[in-house]
């Protein structure tokens, strides 16, 4: 019937809105890995001796082990040989007024003006372009409180202490193929410590964005709540559009004492490739907390609608008694994206209780795939596990799975697990679009109603970025 | 308003509106009735725009324009309601939010301002106490778990709060009880305008004793083959379609 005529399955063809490149003179170091490459990352950054020992270490062990396969993703194999593992700005940045105009630019494309953001939301912004930091803002406010927020590499040699007693405790750096890659290579990320008592008034920020072509990105992030302490941290990603895949293999690591709390936000919108699946980025990310405190608490909620492979499962390990670890995610894959998420909740002290709220999206040929492992252990008694992990299917082309692994060696657990697959129908949109709505508007509709207990759950600003970031993701997916 | 010249609509390879005429003036009700899978609703929901249906012949004017080539929510937005005859679900969208767009969208379309949510809920609770439908209602996700009866009402209920021009009602009287019938009809009766129309299609004469029709018509094996005033739904309640069926099947051979 005329130009009325489309059917779901072609609302998903919007161009990539991040796709620029800055033209700013980079410092690459030749691609290939092996001692040598660690000893310049490391020298670069000007790093304690026990930190190189401890990359080689990695090195050493990651040359032992072979790239995982039991994930539900297909890809051709990495190169790890033409990659290049350190990409820095040639000039020396030391505070704001200093920051290339260009890369102000691209912030500003990002829509994160970093002076504005400082000034209207009251976001401290730590910008890590690449691989080096290159501004961090609101420190001295934050200083007054005792919480540090700086980049990795100054951590490492400002608080080398606290680096040295809390890296590779949660995420140890024989964890798994790319946790170990990021221990050898890894060249920037946040470092955040809030001590005792304290609570962090604003939320603390990162934006991460891939843009040197070829080469990785390896971040390392830890976080510490002391006792008592809490924090809010979101992490936004983007990248420039590119022909060939770029791999992003980060790790983070949270720690919560007695009565902390951490929660950590993500909105992740990498390139994920063209509607025929050339390009993207190759995200394999290792993020895990341990809540070491009793009553502590970490959150992770995270919105990936990017990537061309997503292989992430931000984990919980519930050590403290009566800690609580929860898991929110919105997964989104469209043309030919694949997402392989979820969570891993361990439960060791007693009482200790997790909720894992999963949402995936799939559109176009995108494949979804939620793993989840709740893992209740015999000292965990009265430990408690809520698991509600729902799809949803835009066309019928795209696929979801769902692999719920429960493990229980303590009788007194209680565990709940839910589940449900539903499409938008024609018959939905039809509904909508007889009482005025569009298409588009209609799908956001769904789709929002259908990730609204993950987006609760992140900061209000947020809230609403991915809302529209999910809007622009599915453009086009419904005709 | 609305100008239905030898419309022919098939789904899939199945030819089910064979040569469908019918004109509605502004200001009239007209009822269409017929038996059980004679197209009724494949008439409505090609007049909405519903994709599933192809037109293979004939044409539709809407004020004059060619409706057919508008997009549904167009047709919306220019005033064409239908009220479901099975209102679908849509689990997570909740009543209130799927309203206030659809309003805003209108609105917009007319060239008026967007409601804020404060000027929404006013008139949203106002519409929803005078087709005594349950506000609460409002709080759920559209339609999921409503009554057979309140998907109805709640269809009125956004057929008076959209305030089309041209409203098509798909036995929204179906499933009624008799208190709610009167209730509809009301909602109904108070939307009965000289500047709108009104479409009924209907199995029972119930509804027509309170939304009383200009003209009935008889929809069968997809043709409109008798046409007639209040009287005929009368008739048919009380002796069935077959002799409708054979005065047609005369006339042909005539
Ligand atoms: N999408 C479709 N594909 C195939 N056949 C269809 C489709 N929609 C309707 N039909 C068929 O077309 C005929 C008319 O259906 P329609 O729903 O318009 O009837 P109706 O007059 O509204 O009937 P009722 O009084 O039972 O509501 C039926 O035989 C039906 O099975
Ligand atoms: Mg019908």
């Amino acid at each position: 019937m005329s130009k009325a005529t489309d059917t779901i399955g072609e609302l998903v063809s919007q161009d990539y809105k991040w796709g620029f490149v800055t033209e700013i003179e980079q410092d690459i170091a030749p691609p290939g890995l092996n001692e040598d490459i660690i000893r310049l990352i490391s020298g670069k950054k000007e790093e304690p001796e026990w930190l190189l020992e401890w990359r080689l270490k990695a090195y050493r062990y990651w040359l032992t082990i072979k790239e995982p396969t039991w994930h539900n993703v297909h890809y051709s194999p990495i190169d790890y040989q033409s990659v290049s593992y350190y990409a820095a700005p040639k000039k020396k940045l030391e505070s704001l007024d200093e920051v290339d105009p260009e890369l102000l630019k691209t912030y500003a494309k990002l829509g994160i003006p970093l002076e504005e953001q400082k000034m209207l939301t009251g976001v401290a912004v730590d910008a890590v372009f690449d691989s080096v930091s290159v501004a961090t803002t609101y420190k001295g406010k934050l200083a007054e409180l005792g919480i540090i927020f700086c980049s990795f590499s100054e951590a490492a040699q400002q608080h080398p202490e606290l680096v040295r007693r809390y890296l590779g405790s949660v995420v140890p750096y024989t964890d798994n193929f790319f946790a170990t890659l990021n221990s050898a290579v890894f060249t920037d990320g946040s470092f955040v410590y809030v001590p005792k008592g304290v609570r962090c008034p604003m939320e603390l920020s990162t934006y991460f964005r891939i843009n040197a072509e070829s080469t990785g990105q390896f971040e390392r992030t830890l976080i510490i709540a002391d006792e008592g302490a809490y924090v809010s941290y979101l992490e936004g990603c983007t990248a420039p559009m590119r022909d060939e895949n770029q791999l992003h293999a980060a790790v983070v690591e949270l720690i919560t004492h007695d009565n902390a709390t951490i929660k950590y936000s993500t909105i992740q919108n990498w390139y994920p490739g063209d509607k025929d699946g050339k390009g993207g980025i190759f995200n394999f990310v290792t993020k895990r907390g341990k809540c070491l405190g009793r009553n502590s608490h970490i959150s992770w909620t995270q919105v990936e609608t990017g990537s061309a492979i997503t292989w992430k499962y931000p984990s919980c390990i519930l050590i403290g008694d009566n800690s609580v670890g929860e898991f929110y995610s919105v997964a989104l894959t469209n043309n030919y994206q694949q997402a392989d998420t979820g969570t891993k909740m361990t439960h060791i002290g007693k009482n200790t209780r997790s909720t894992i709220v999963s949402k995936g999206i799939s559109a176009g040929h995108g494949q979804n795939t939620y793993r989840g492992g709740v893992k209740i252990l015999k000292s965990a008694t009265g430990a408690r596990n809520y698991t509600q992990c729902d799809s949803l299917l835009i066309g019928d082309k795209c696929g979801a799975h769902t692999f719920p692994y429960i493990e229980v060696k303590n009788p007194t657990a209680r565990m709940e697990h839910e589940a449900c697959t539903s499409k938008i129908g024609d018959d939905q949109i039809f509904y909508c679009n007889q009482r005025g709505i569009t298409k588009e508007d209609a799908v956001n509709l769904i789709v929002n109603g259908f990730c609204k207990e993950v987006f609760r759950e992140l900061p209000m600003e947020f809230a609403v970025e991915a809302q529209k970031l999910l809007g622009i993701s599915l453009e086009g997916s419904v005709g | 308003m609305l100008e239905i010249k030898n419309l022919h609509v098939q789904a899939g390879n199945h030819e089910i509106l064979k040569g469908v005429d019918l004109k509605v003036n502004v200001g009239e009700v007209h009822s269409i009735m017929g038996p059980n899978g004679s197209g009724k609703s494949t008439l409505a929901q090609v007049l909405a725009g519903r994709e599933t249906y192809r037109v293979t012949e004939g044409e539709v004017l809407y004020d004059g324009k060619n409706l057919l080539e508008m997009a549904p929510e167009e047709r919306a937005c220019e005033g064409v309601f239908m009220a479901f005859q099975y209102p679908v679900e849509i689990p997570g969208v909740g009543s209130a939010q799927f309203l206030k767009a659809a309003l805003n969208a209108i609105r917009k379309r007319r060239g008026l301002e967007e409601l804020d949510a404060m000027e929404f809920l006013t008139l949203v609770k106002q519409k929803i106490k005078s087709l005594g439908v349950d506000e609460k209602l409002l709080h759920r996700s559209v339609n999921e778990g409503f009554s057979g009866g309140e998907k109805k009402r709640n269809e009125i209920f956004q057929m008076a709060l959209l305030e089309p021009r041209l409203c098509i009602m798909d036995e929204t009287d179906s499933g009624l009880d008799i208190d709610a019938l009167k209730i509809v009809a009301n909602g109904v009766n108070a939307l009965r305008t000289p500047e709108r129309a009104i479409v009924v299609i209907t199995h029972y004469q119930r509804l027509l004793n309170y939304v009383v029709p200009d003209y009935v018509h008889v929809l069968l094996d997809g043709r409109i083959v008798k046409s007639g005033g209040k009287e005929l739904a009368l008739e048919l309640e009380e002796k069935g379609y077959a002799w409708v069926e054979e005065e047609a099947r005369a006339a042909a051979q005539a």
